[in-house]
């Protein structure tokens, strides 16, 4: 096929307009969070305390990191689903929440007596929150992956990465109001784990699955 | 001096030209099938230098150059959407042929470990296209579907529109249009997969 013979097929499919990765992305946020949310009111369910875990700093700090991630993420998948589109911007952004967290972390460590630090990080429900988390995600990282498939990534499994650490906030986000343990040390090790394992599942599929 | 001053004006020729392409690909964003059609073939121009460059620099022959143009045609045109009206067109242009670039390189088996930024530089100029390769109609359309092929064919090769394709296989002009666009997203997977 000629060239000239190309431009012309595609000139005359132009009012056949392709799905625009940001609505795609969109969409995917307002199918999936629905149902994460619905998994935790319904499967996961809310711990007993939760009105009066609401008020207290470690908790609220809990959500505010996972609600910031998820944010950031948004913002990452997007610019890496668009050819030659600077990322840098939504990475710093991903990394000041990791940074929040450290932060924490910090603040955790000097409010409490060293011999408390180690029963604070192993918590009482480590086991479920490595589990439930990925749970949580999984169909956020369907309906994620998918909506991708409309954009064009220049790395594609930076793409699928960014897709997996949204889904992998979206199941902390609605894991983190069923888990009784708040501390930041905590969160740090076993939703990082959580989160991460997500992310390179995200990574895997990506690579493949967002060619273009 | 010299030197730098050449670069100005270089640099306003490279901005005037990503200007013109803005306006004529949000015109066609917005429907103009001739804007389209122009912008499409001022981009054929510098994605063929550009793909040039790419392959001369990783000693690649320059037999499957118009068969990687037409890919990024292809992405360009069925990610278009990728590209955001107010950001500029050119990093986006670079990107969807550069990343055309590394993947043809990849499937013919080179290992490589591509510079990003090195593949591309700057302001080609246009180069003649007589000696140009292109794999024939029957080769790359022949992998479609029959009636796509049919309707691909029948718009691109013989020049029909939408409306003659219909009459000439009795079809709707919405089944004509649904086939000719999967018929693209199909050429264009065929390009991605198959080895040239």
């Amino acid at each position: 096929m000629k060239t000239d013979h190309l431009i012309t097929a595609l000139a005359t499919d132009l009012p056949t307009r392709p799905v625009s990765p940001g609505r795609a992305l969109l969409t995917a946020l307002l199918v999936s969070i629905p149902i994460a949310c619905a998994l935790l009111i319904y499967a996961v369910h809310l711990r007993p305390d939760i009105v009066a875990a609401l008020g207290t700093v470690r908790f609220d700090f809990k959500l505010v990191f996972s609600i910031s991630l998820l944010v950031s993420a948004v913002w990452l998948a997007g610019r890496l689903s668009r050819p030659g589109a600077k990322a840098r911007p939504a990475l710093l952004a991903v990394g000041a929440t990791f940074a929040m967290l450290v932060a924490a972390v910090g603040l955790e460590m000097a409010a409490l007596p060293s011999t408390a630090w180690m029963p604070a990080l192993v918590g009482t429900m480590a086991v479920p929150c490595v589990v439930l988390i990925p749970l949580i995600s999984l169909a956020p990282l369907a309906v994620i992956l998918y909506a991708l498939r409309s954009g064009a990534p220049d790395n594609t499994a930076a793409a699928g990465g960014a897709a997996g650490l949204l889904a992998g906030a979206i199941g902390a986000t609605f894991y983190a109001p069923h888990c009784p343990n708040d501390s930041p040390l905590f969160v740090a090790v076993w939703y990082l784990i959580a989160i991460a394992a997500v992310t390179f599942a995200g990574s895997l599929i990506g690579s493949r699955l967002l060619r273009w | 001096m010299a030197q730098s001053g050449r670069n100005v004006f270089h640099e306003v020729a490279l901005n005037e030209r990503e200007q013109e392409w803005s306006s004529q690909m949000r015109a066609a964003l917005a429907g103009d099938q001739t804007a389209y059609r122009n912008v499409l073939q001022s981009l054929t121009i510098f994605l063929r230098s550009e793909v040039r460059r790419g392959f001369a620099r990783y000693g690649r022959g320059m037999a499957d150059v118009e068969d990687v143009v037409q890919e990024s045609l292809l992405a360009i045109h069925l990610k278009r959407e990728t590209w955001r009206t107010d950001e500029p067109i050119g990093p986006w242009v670079r990107a969807i042929g550069r990343n055309k670039v590394i993947d043809s390189l990849r499937r013919s088996g080179r290992r490589i470990n591509v510079p990003i930024d090195d593949v591309i530089d700057i302001l080609p100029a246009a180069e003649p296209t007589e000696h140009i390769t292109e794999r024939d109609a029957e080769k790359i359309l022949g992998k479609l579907n029959g009636r796509q092929r049919e309707i691909v064919e029948s718009i691109s090769i013989n020049g029909s529109s939408i409306r003659e394709t219909a009459a000439k296989y009795a079809i709707t002009e919405g089944a004509v249009r649904v086939a000719l666009h999967r018929g693209l997203a199909a050429l264009s997977k065929i390009y991605r997969t198959e080895d040239p």
